[in-house]
């Protein structure tokens, strides 16, 4: 069996880094916020899902380019 | 780079983006894949929901047009109302409801067994989509602003004075006008593509590590494969949904930002 891998998919897992860490960031900041006033969960509910689409998308550009390049 | 791991008796299915160019499905010079023939089905399943949830309006709900008004209340509501504002949202409630179905039913396509693929893991079809909602937003935004001051709206954030400006401008101009609706598509493109292709390789790793590498000791790792890809399965449920809301909800978004007052 012959594996044929792609430095490029390497580099892919390095930059997901960053978005991952930026997601994880929005949903604690979200988690903290609907602790401490659960009442406003409707409001940071759109707001923590729009962050998450924003830094996701950096993640989603990379695979893109892993697979381009 | 390859690596020579260990002598199998089969060659096993390798997956990759090729495993995403599905032949004609009538044959040979025939232009008909089977995305298209998705597309099409369930824009009309989508319709077909909504028109017998909709059609009794009954004062006690029977059990279809519960599902199909409390469908149409979140979208209406939580991307309508709550983003676009209540003074104009009514008339863009149409475009969400409409737009958020056809890709609830295309991104969940993915899990109905003997169809399995998602329809926007091919690019093209997402970029008609993003041009629709590129179209949208800039229309209605020149309509209420007018070509000068839409632009100005779009490109100038408000506060900003000044040799900056020379900077800001055209990176704004980039951010919101030209790159918008190609992160719009990437991100539902992607997601589904990178989703889909997770579950072919642990199907497919599964079913070498058990059935062809020949290895015995190969088999519970096999079975550990198949045990995630059923975990990784039901995410992807998760995932389509929560795409076919961002999605909608970056187009609400965006019209709301094209619709919004001069500061």
């Amino acid at each position: 069996m012959a594996v044929d891998g792609n430095l490029n998919m390497i580099g892919y897992g390095l930059a997901a880094i960053g978005p991952g860490i930026g997601i994880g960031l929005i949903f604690a900041a979200y988690i903290n916020g609907v602790a401490r006033q659960p009442e406003a969960q409707s409001r940071l509910q759109t707001i923590a899902i729009l962050g998450f689409a924003l830094a996701e998308a950096l993640a989603i550009i990379g695979i893109a380019l892993a697979f381009v390049l | 780079m390859s690596v020579n791991v260990l002598a199998a008796t089969e060659d096993p299915y390798i997956p990759g983006p090729s495993s995403f160019d599905l032949p004609p499905i009538f044959g040979q010079g025939t232009i008909v894949t089977k995305p298209m023939v998705q597309i099409v089905l369930f824009a009309v399943l989508a319709f077909a929901f909504l028109y017998f949830a909709s059609r009794k309006r009954a004062l006690v709900p029977g059990r279809l047009q519960y599902v199909g008004e409390a469908g149409y209340g979140f979208v209406r509501n939580s991307l309508g109302r709550d983003i676009i504002g209540s003074h104009d949202f009514q008339k863009f409630v149409p475009y969400l409801v409409s737009m958020f179905f056809l890709l609830l039913f295309n991104n969940w396509a993915a899990a109905i067994p003997f169809i399995q693929f998602p329809t926007f893991s091919r690019a093209g079809l997402v970029y008609g989509l993003a041009a629709i909602s590129w179209l949208v937003y800039n229309y209605v935004g020149i309509r209420k602003h007018g070509l000068g001051g839409y632009l100005k709206l779009q490109c100038m954030p408000s506060g900003v004075t000044g040799p900056i400006l020379l900077l800001i401008v055209p990176l704004e101009f980039f951010s919101n006008i030209v790159v918008r609706p190609v992160t719009l598509a990437l991100r539902l493109f992607c997601n589904m593509f990178a989703g889909h292709l997770l579950l072919i390789l642990f199907a497919m790793g599964g079913y070498w590590l058990i059935f062809q590498s020949g290895v015995l000791g190969y088999v519970p790792v096999g079975i550990l494969a198949w045990v995630l890809f059923t975990a990784i399965f039901f995410l992807e449920l998760l995932i389509q949904f929560l795409q076919a809301y961002v999605f909608t909800l970056l187009n609400a978004m965006y019209i709301a930002g094209a619709l919004a007052d001069e500061h």
